[in-house]
């Protein structure tokens, strides 16, 4: 295979690794996780407040609170 | 705001607090010295006939200051406490850190000294001689030590985004500066690079163009994707769409060098790869931009009364601004026309000023009373005035150079019937003074600026522990 091949496969490979990333990020079975993940950096907060306030908000317009 | 008395975990914060300060003072010191040399191109007599005040000289020190003192300063500050509060576990490496941050301060200083004596490989952004790469790359190797330690050895399943673009930056920016200053030492303060010719500029642009790819945009991403989230008190609008983000930006990020080579010895493809890949890069700069600001969704209220937030969410603004300018100055034919001009330092300081500082800016705002057991600022006044004199600043730099800029193009580009130029290169240098006046009045005052972010600073600091309330909105 000459160099100039194996480059154009290496570009396929990297196309395809891109989509696999979309297509898991945006799948659905993540989106609860993701949601706990963004949300987690207010935990410290939320233990010291001990009171959750308005970013676990269900009617938020946040893409990561939607509830789909 | 909230201050950390309470959690569970007795973190490092020494080292984010040294961070923090330093941050503030080399802030006002690299400013400084670009004000001082904004004032030379208007005043020339300013470099006192001393070989070691003379631009060529004090160009660099400027810009090392600024990118390597203040910025790095404000990353390392904010990757440390990140990685800490994310991972709910202290820093790894113990006393690694604090070496760091001792080690990188003496680079700096060291910086400051053999700068202006005229020691340099003259390679934009790499100019400091070999022994200096060295000690920068053994600092660099402790730090990825201490920040991927402390990944490892986390209390939590996930890895929050922001620590995802802190180590890509910390990973990318070892290997750009090893491959860039690998050079045959003649002498202990002089070196030839191990590259020739065309091979040599490449390599300097995949590492200049990729400093700021990495250092000034991944860092300071991460920082966004914490310290926005944090301040408005809403989560990122969108985990997944910063997934995609991070690994869009680091994949293409590396193949944009060719465009400051545009018209040069480089092979033409090569030019032309790197403009293409400049002009996708519009497309993950500006997923994160929407990402970080429609954060605020539903929460635009809060920009009214909070001028931390408000730096924060403007330098998103001026992110988006210099991330549509840039691969716009990428495409050969615009760059015809910018190249070599003033409209190219317009980008830059859109992108340092208005990008890297603010974001800085706020995140430090945000951080200082939270190290030092405040509920908020010694003055939000005094933020808010920072805030308007900064972007005052940014605008009188960017406008001035842009007009300048383009001007410089036109006028280098005319010509006669006949073939001859209509204009000599000193008609275009008379034509920008009016300008460059301009540009020096916005450096002043985005260093009057530090300076009141410095004396809020120590006010905090000195204050009381817990004397300062935080004010609550409603």
């Amino acid at each position: 295979m000459d160099y100039g091949t194996l480059r154009g496969f290496f570009a396929l490979l990297i196309l395809a690794l891109f989509i696999i990333i979309v297509v898991w990020s945006y799948s659905k079975k993540r989106k609860s996780s993701f949601d706990e993940v963004a949300n987690s950096i207010f935990e410290e907060d939320d233990a010291a407040k001990a009171n959750k306030e308005s970013h676990l908000d269900k009617d938020s317009k946040q893409e990561t609170n939607n509830n789909v | 705001m909230t201050t950390s008395n309470t959690s569970a975990v007795d973190y490092n914060f020494d080292v984010v607090r040294q961070f923090t300060v330093m941050t503030v003072i080399w802030g006002i010191v690299g400013t400084l010295v670009g004000v001082l040399i904004a004032a030379q191109l208007i005043w020339p007599a300013l470099n006192f006939e001393t070989p070691w005040l003379t631009y060529s000289r004090l160009r660099p020190l400027h810009t090392n200051a600024v990118i390597f003192a203040f910025g790095t300063s404000a990353l390392f500050a904010s990757s440390y406490y990140v990685v800490q509060r994310t991972c709910q576990t202290v820093l790894f490496g113990g006393k690694l850190a604090a070496f760091t941050f001792w080690g990188w301060q003496a680079i700096i200083v060291a910086a400051a000294i053999t700068l202006p004596l005229g020691y340099t490989s003259s390679k934009e952004y790499a100019e400091l001689e070999w022994p200096i790469d060295i000690a920068i790359a053994v600092v660099w190797v402790s730090y990825a030590i201490v920040f991927f330690g402390t990944l490892i050895k986390r209390k939590t399943s996930h890895i929050y985004v922001a620590n995802w673009f802190f180590g890509g930056f910390i990973i990318t920016v070892a290997v750009l500066h090893i491959g860039n200053s690998m050079v045959v030492p003649v002498s202990a303060m002089k070196s030839y690079s191990l590259y020739s010719g065309a091979i040599d500029a490449m390599m300097q642009w995949w590492y200049g163009h990729n400093a700021v790819g990495f250092l000034l945009t991944a860092g300071f991403l991460g920082m966004m994707y914490y310290f926005v989230p944090k301040q408005a008190e809403r989560p990122v609008y969108s985990y997944r769409l910063s997934i995609v983000h991070f690994w869009a930006l680091v994949s293409l990020y590396i193949w944009a060098g060719p465009h400051h080579l545009h018209y040069t010895a480089l092979p033409d493809w090569a030019q032309s790869v790197g403009m293409v890949m400049s002009v996708v890069l519009f497309l993950p700069s500006w997923g994160g931009m929407i990402n970080g600001i429609m954060t605020l969704s539903g929460a635009w209220h809060k920009l009214r009364h909070d001028p931390i937030l408000r730096f924060l969410i403007v330098s998103l603004s001026f992110y988006g601004m210099s991330t549509f300018e840039g691969p716009m100055m990428a495409i050969k034919s615009v760059n015809a026309l910018s190249h070599y001009t003033d409209w190219t330092v317009g980008h830059v300081h859109s992108g340092a000023l208005g990008w890297v500082a603010m974001v800085s800016i706020g995140a430090m705002y945000h951080l200082i009373p939270i190290l030092f057991n405040q509920g908020r600022m010694y003055s939000i006044k005094l933020i808010n005035v920072h805030f308007w004199m900064h972007t005052a600043g940014i605008v009188l730099y960017i406008v001035a150079m842009w007009i300048s800029g383009v001007m410089q193009g036109l006028m280098w580009r005319a010509v006669n019937s006949d073939g001859t130029l209509t204009y000599s290169f000193v008609e275009s240098l008379t034509a920008s003074y009016p300008f460059y006046f301009i540009r020096f009045l916005g450096g002043v005052l985005v260093v009057a600026g530090f300076i009141l972010m410095a004396y809020n600073m120590f006010k905090t600091i000195g204050a009381e522990d817990g004397s300062l309330k935080p004010v609550e909105q409603a």
